[in-house]
């Protein structure tokens, strides 16, 4: 059985043809070629795979690509602006070296956007709880809870960071 | 994962005639066991039948005494839902215990009822404060829809359309966690509700959740932690894994009624 997907990925209306076991991790790695979002286990755990579906992150590794069928999804490669400018939290993340081999890199910052979208003063509890599902090999987490906190910070006061 | 036939039906009923026309079909709600189980290899089903598409599934509403969830609806929702807070502040706070963040996203409570995981967090709920199951054939009492490990009283063919939650005098719940997954070690729901006080335990039983009478009737007659305090749950029956021993949830169970408790008065 073959489907026809469609759906805006990164503002760009996309479709395809795919099996109904096709993940969405692997339409956007395998069929779009964006290979940000990163698989990082086969458990539904780890949270390298986190992109945003209609404006909530949700686990690419676990979810059908005929479920996000009309949706609208963000991954990584959707997050600086057109011109390159990074987004606050990347920067964040950039500032505070909240990453080591950055493998978790993509997921985390995809969770903690959705996070300040929620909660857009958390305190470092509401973060590190926040981030429950995702999980870092390399960096003890301290740096990713400061750069959180940071990128909350900013995006709260957008002028004051000029 | 095994392929399959993806279908998206438009009502309850097309599901349920998809479920009855399949070899082997499964619904289809967040996918946060399912599709997990599937990319285990753990299950094998011909087709899914994706209820996203189905109107009127999803949603909170609040008629008197009564708090209806739709089965599609999120943990998420319940969790950040002002109606849930205000009717069942200790259901909202259930429900944003669940997994973590993106679980919560997607994840339903249909789902998770359907599913009856012995650790999981809403029979804890659905049983300590006798709710109502709602399928599109029946209504099912909480104290006879759960019957074992993921053993529930649902046909095959039967599809949960909500679930109707009686609206407590106070109600708490408090968990133990699982560090990794935080599915529940132990996790006690206690409430007073319809003149009764009843205690409903996940995490534990060796045939999923289940109630404590002995705890119930001391909090009948005086709904405080200390009321509770002697009461000792037997090891007999309960699991014993890596995480935790039998003894050990014996314990818990304890610890956690009172902490529930505590939570309803506090
Ligand atoms: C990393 C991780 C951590 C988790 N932690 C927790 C936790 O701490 N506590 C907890 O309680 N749960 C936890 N879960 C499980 C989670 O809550 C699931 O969302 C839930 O158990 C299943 O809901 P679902 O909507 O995802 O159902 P699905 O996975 O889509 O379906 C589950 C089963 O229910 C059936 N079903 C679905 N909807 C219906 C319906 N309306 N009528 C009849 N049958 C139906 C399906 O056919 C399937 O058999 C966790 C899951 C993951 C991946
Ligand atoms: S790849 Fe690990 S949670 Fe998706
Ligand atoms: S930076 Fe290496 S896994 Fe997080």
């Amino acid at each position: 059985m073959t489907l026809t997907v469609s759906m805006t990925v990164n503002g760009k209306a996309v479709s395809r043809d795919v099996e109904p076991r096709t993940l969405l991790v692997h339409l956007l790695r395998e069929h779009l070629g964006l290979t940000g979002t990163h698989v990082g286990c086969d458990t539904s755990q780890c949270g390298a795979c986190v992109v945003h579906v209609d404006g909530r992150s949700v686990k690419s590794c676990t979810m059908l690509a005929a479920q996000a069928d009309g949706a609208s999804v963000t991954t990584i490669e959707g997050l600086a602006a057109a011109d390159g400018t990074l987004h606050p939290m990347q920067e964040a993340f950039r500032n505070n070296h909240g990453l080591q081999c950055g493998f978790c890199t993509p997921g985390m910052v995809m969770s903690a956007v959705d996070l300040v979208r929620t909660n857009p003063d958390p305190s470092e509890h509401e973060v590190r709880t926040w981030l429950e599902g995702n999980i870092c090999r390399c960096t003890g987490y301290h740096n990713i809870v400061k750069a959180v906190l940071e990128a909350a910070r900013t995006m709260r006061q957008p002028a004051a960071a000029e | 994962m095994y392929a399959f036939d993806y279908t998206r039906p438009a009502s309850v009923a097309d599901a349920v005639a998809a479920l009855r026309s399949a070899e082997d079909g499964k619904l289809l709600a967040g996918g946060m066991t399912l599709l997990a189980t599937m990319k285990q290899r753990l299950a094998q089903p011909s087709h899914l039948i994706d209820l996203r598409a189905v109107p009127g599934l999803s949603g909170i509403a609040r008629d008197g005494a009564t708090l209806t969830i739709g089965a599609t609806t999120t943990h998420a929702a319940v969790a950040d839902s002002g109606e849930v807070r205000a009717a069942i502040p200790a259901l909202a706070h259930l429900a944003s215990q669940i997994g973590d963040a993106q679980v919560r996203n997607c994840g339903t409570i249909g789902g998770s009822v359907a599913n009856d995981d012995p650790t999981a967090d809403y029979p804890a709920a659905v049983l300590g404060l006798g709710a109502t199951v709602v399928t599109d054939r029946r209504r099912i009492a909480a104290d006879d829809y759960f019957q074992g490990l993921f053993e529930t009283a649902l046909e095959e063919d039967e599809v949960i359309t909500a679930v109707s939650f009686p609206v407590p005098a106070r109600a708490g719940y408090a968990k133990f966690p699982n560090p990794a997954s935080r599915y529940a070690v132990v996790g006690v729901f206690v409430a007073a509700v319809g003149g009764a006080v009843r205690v409903a335990v996940t995490g534990a039983g060796q045939s999923g959740v289940f109630r404590v009478a002995a705890m119930e009737q001391a909090l009948a007659a005086s709904f405080t932690p200390e009321a509770i305090a002697d009461i000792a749950v037997p090891a007999g029956g309960l699991n014993g894994d890596i995480h935790a021993s039998a003894e050990y949830r014996a314990h818990l169970v304890g610890v956690m009624a009172r902490r529930a408790v505590a939570a309803a008065i506090g």
